[in-house]
């Protein structure tokens, strides 16, 4: 099913949590809302689900017109960050709670009712806890259930609010590659929001990165990486160095000093750098555009991550460079730098 | 959580009592982390006074206790049955005596019910929406508790009294407010109001509305998301107001008395007749009244305790 939203405003007050948003959702897509708190993703979510509504624009689920219904009548699969689980009914009671409580002309008999939660708790896994209740359950356990609960009613889109936000590390990795191989497996049309950026790239097909309630790019995990549309998605997804440097006419100086790199076609004027710390290639001192001494070394699995204060300007500028473990950094050591991959934006973007 | 202050209670009301009594006995209100491993813990407990400073604060808690709610307590089941258990019966079996009990159980019963659905409204209101003049609405409903129970009365007294504003008009159409039954039951509704919004607004407050959001995005309508989700939620909480409520609307006396009459055998809640029979004397017939209310007082006090274990176990959320 498809989702289509135009031009929604939201308003809390002064403050604009959506400011003028489009999208479009594919049918099965998996989509991932990605942005820092605040950014306006869930207050989205809630509105394409009829939790919230829209001060203006229009929300389209698979061609018809949702702000003509309410909530319980979109058919929209809801799964929250902190599960609201139905805390005084059984693992079973929850999952049943959508079929109960349809409209006596098209509800399923019980006999019915016990075969499609038997299903739905063996999709997710966990039969065994029909009898529990959510208290006895685990982080992990009770998310499942959630989904468990939010698919019982076929719902035509799923909406998934910060799905593993409150679960621990390592329950959270494996929860990811379930709910890929899940939606691989129901193929029903999905949005989850998230604010972690490794979260979005794993397990969504298309990643919609949002700051300030303005949608910043639209692309599959590989174009918002590699081709981040602003300075806010260079920043946000995976790590980078800004540096603040001086554009002139297609050369670029950062502290006075020129940079041997091209502008990148960017405007003239007070600019930002971004490279990511894995871009920048090392050299013998003397080589490179850039030089700065190593401060400090932290090998890890195959690299190794170095504090480099650079030379020039006030010599205040401390960047961390991740590097490749075939030549072993020393602290103290002078090196030169070259950025492999940069990108420059203007500096109030 | 944007609790106002009025209500800045624990989402357990009754904890607030229960929590005092465990502090002296042993559960610190927040336990140190486990891996901080202290070899004093066994014999000093640095967060608790000395001994000899709790024995006496617990002495003079318990003395204190029973000198002004345990031993009063006695001397109305002792001066009731003084004349023996004949008289004491005969007391509870006279008309005047029936017709008090009666009364005021109807009023409990109307006004308790009432109180019910206007206390979940207004709690459901307060706790999970926000909307303009909302502080307002919640010092309402705690205006009953800091007005003096008379006052309460007098007002129905002003708006209803044969002087009063709709003196006339009911007068004129044979309608009879005050010194009848429904001026009691109005007086009682004002006076009991706040205890079922108060015990539920912490409450609902602490829950959040996110379960009602998934029972609603799950397809259920309102009714049923109330009736299958809100209301298993807060039946223990609801439960205790309610128990509150009537206590309170049972035993209330300012308001009552003074739209009541005090017609004998009409207008008489045992509250008022206890004062009556205690002024002519009828000492005996005085107390067998009041040991009644007072069975009631341990009654509620033992539901209570027995509501408190249920909210302690089932209602408060563990998982956020």
């Amino acid at each position: 099913m498809t989702i289509e939203v135009r031009n929604i405003v939201k308003k809390f007050g002064a403050f604009a949590a959506l400011d003028h948003v489009d999208l479009k959702v594919g049918k099965g897509e998996l989509l991932a809302l990605l942005g820092p708190s605040g950014s306006g993703k869930t207050t989205l979510l809630r509105i394409i689900a009829g939790l919230d509504w829209p001060d203006a624009g229009e929300v389209w689920i698979d061609g018809e017109n949702a702000l003509g219904h309410g909530a319980s009548e979109r058919h929209v699969g809801f799964v929250f960050q902190h599960y609201a689980l139905f805390r005084h009914m059984t693992v079973f009671e929850n999952v049943a709670f959508g079929l109960r409580v349809q409209p006596r002309a098209i509800r399923k008999d019980e006999a019915a009712i016990r075969a499609r939660v038997k299903e739905l708790l063996d999709l997710v896994q966990l039969d065994w806890l029909a009898n529990r209740y959510p208290s006895q359950l685990s982080g992990g356990q009770r998310q499942r259930i959630a989904l468990a609960r939010a698919l019982a009613i076929e719902p035509r889109i799923l909406l998934l609010d910060e799905p593993f936000g409150a679960l621990d590390a390592k329950v959270r990795k494996e929860l990811r590659q379930w709910l890929r191989s899940l939606h691989s497996e129901i193929h029903v049309t999905s949005i989850f929001v998230t604010h972690d950026q490794e979260e979005a790239l794993e397990v969504a097909n298309r990643v919609v990165v949002m700051d300030k309630g303005r949608i910043e790019q639209i692309g599959t995990p590989g174009e918002v990486y590699d081709h981040p549309a602003s300075a806010f998605v260079h920043g946000f997804i995976g790590e980078s160095i800004v540096l603040p440097v001086e554009v002139s006419g297609g050369s670029v100086r950062l502290g006075g000093r020129p940079l041997n790199i091209g502008s990148d076609g960017a405007a003239s004027g007070a600019s930002r750098l971004f490279i990511r710390r894995h871009d920048m290639a090392i050299g013998p001192a003397g080589t490179g555009s850039l030089e700065g001494a190593v401060r400090r070394v932290r090998s890890f699995g195959p690299i190794q991550r170095a504090e480099v204060a650079l030379t020039g300007g006030e010599g205040k500028t401390v960047i961390e460079i991740d590097a490749p473990r075939d030549r072993e950094l020393q602290p103290g050591e002078i090196i030169g730098l070259q950025p492999r991959r940069y990108r420059i934006f203007a500096a109030q973007d | 959580m944007s609790t106002p202050s009025s209500f800045a209670a624990p989402a357990n009301p009754m904890r607030a009592y229960a929590s005092m009594a465990d502090m002296t006995a042993s559960a610190p209100a927040h336990p140190e982390p486990s891996d901080r491993a202290r070899p004093l813990a066994r014999s000093i407990d640095l967060r608790s006074e000395p001994g000899p400073v709790r024995f006496i604060i617990i002495v003079l808690a318990v003395s204190f206790l029973t000198i002004f709610v345990v031993l009063p307590l006695l001397v109305v089941f002792a001066s009731a049955v003084s004349s023996g258990i004949g008289p004491y019966f005969a007391a509870l079996a006279e008309p005047e005596a029936i017709s008090a009990i009666k009364l005021t159980l109807l009023v409990a019963a109307i006004s308790v019910s009432l109180n019910l659905v206007f206390g979940v409204l207004a709690a459901w209101a307060i706790a999970k929406f926000d909307f303009r003049g909302k502080t307002f609405l919640i010092t309402l409903i705690d205006l009953p508790f800091s007005v003096s129970p008379v006052i309460s009365g007098l007002v129905f007294v002003l708006l209803f009294g044969a002087q009063g504003y709709w003196g006339a008009w009911l007068q004129a159409h044979d309608i009879h407010v005050l010194f009848a039954l429904p001026g009691i039951v109005l007086a009682t509704i004002f006076v009991t109001f706040p205890f079922v919004a108060r015990s539920l607004i912490p409450l609902m407050q602490e829950q959040g509305t996110h379960e009602e959001e998934a029972a609603i995005s799950l397809g259920s309508s309102g009714l049923q998301t109330f009736f299958r989700v809100t209301l298993p939620n807060i039946k223990w909480g609801l439960l205790y107001g309610v128990l509150l409520c009537n206590a309170r609307a049972m035993g209330e006396f300012g308001a009552v008395s003074v739209v009541s009459g005090h017609i004998r055998g009409e207008t008489n809640t045992m509250p008022l007749l206890v004062e009556i029979l205690y002024n002519e004397y009828q000492f005996v017939a005085s107390f067998a009244i009041a040991s009644l209310l007072a069975m009631l007082a341990l009654i509620t006090l033992i539901v209570k305790i027995v509501l408190e274990r249920r909210l302690d176990e089932g209602q408060i959320p563990r998982d956020h």
